[in-house]
């Protein structure tokens, strides 16, 4: 199985290259699109350790729809790239500092685990989907509900947060155009009668 | 398989390695990224990322596939957050023209 700790090295340095390009590109289109090759280069590694699903929920939804939410907001927003790539390398031996902490203690924990990994082939049985689908409708019903409710509540947020009235524009507001009354509009002055000689002379 | 033929294949700690390293870069990038709401935002996905590989890492190798469920739930969080995060992002823009961390500093918007 040599191709396969291939494929992993090759997809690993890519996600890794890919990473390192996105928090690196000085303009911030070029980093939704790293990042977009970050999220595929996963989906790959995921692939290849027998998660289909989540592999291609994660190209789906991931790069299909909150990756191109990102391309518009970047695209829309005018970012002044000078000013914020101001001073962007001062704090990095902090940085480096924090991250190599970070990083070494995670690989410390977590590699050196007393876990009982499955001897030889990694990875279940049978349809990876099949079984995910039985475990979230079943064990993870109510989780899955709740799921359901934020993205819901994400969805108002969302819209609640944009959704801008205009106040220069003239439009129509039919509730108010039924709803109208006669004395809206219509007021009866009560005044003497003029004679009608006045007026001829007036116009002559 | 693999294992018995005797061939080395890809072992858990590799695969937890690539999911440190990931995380790393993502704190790398929130120290040098302080200034862009973006780049911020796509550090944190990338965190995620880390995380929701360990995970899957874990899933695959324990034989357990609770793990992958977990996975699941954190995508359908992170993807309502990334949402809310940008229209928070474009409503800054539009009051303040600007998204520069630094101009951020009124409580009055």
């Amino acid at each position: 199985m040599y191709a396969q700790s291939l494929l992993f090295y090759v997809f690993s340095a890519c996600t890794l290259l890919a990473a390192l390009r996105v928090i690196t590109a000085r303009n911030p289109v070029h980093a939704v699109l790293f990042l977009v090759m970050a999220f595929f280069s996963a989906a790959c590694l995921w692939m290849q350790l027998k998660a289909e699903f989540l592999a291609i929920v994660l190209v789906l939804v991931y790069v299909g729809a909150v990756m191109v939410l990102f391309l518009f907001v970047v695209m829309m927003l005018d970012v002044n790239i000078d000013r914020t790539r101001a001073g962007f390398w001062r704090h990095l031996p902090a940085a480096l500092l924090v991250a190599f902490a970070i990083a070494l203690q995670l690989w410390l924990v977590l590699s050196h685990g007393s876990w009982q990994t499955l001897a030889g082939n990694p990875g279940l049985k049978g349809s990876n989907t099949a079984a995910l689908g039985h475990l979230a409708f079943t064990e993870y019903l109510l989780p899955l509900q709740v799921a359901g409710a934020i993205l819901l509540v994400a969805i108002i947020a969302a819209i609640a947060l944009t959704l801008r009235r205009r106040k220069d524009v003239r439009r129509q507001d039919p509730a108010e155009q039924v709803a109208v009354r006669r004395s809206d509009r219509l007021t009866l002055v009560s005044m003497p009668a003029e004679p009608r000689a006045a007026t001829q002379r007036k116009e002559g | 398989m693999d294992a018995a033929a005797g061939v080395p294949n890809v072992s858990l700690s590799a695969y937890l390695g690539v999911g440190a390293l990931l995380f790393a870069i993502a704190v790398i990038g929130i120290f040098l990224n302080r200034k862009n709401l973006i780049v911020l935002l796509m550090a944190i996905e990338l965190m995620l990322l880390a995380v929701n590989t360990n995970f899957v890492a874990f899933s695959s190798y324990l034989g357990d596939l609770h793990g992958q469920v977990f996975v699941f739930f954190i995508l359908t969080v992170a993807a309502a957050e990334s949402a809310i995060g940008l229209a928070i992002m474009v409503a800054l823009f539009r009051s303040l023209n600007t998204i520069n961390v630094d101009e951020l500093d009124s409580l009055k918007g």
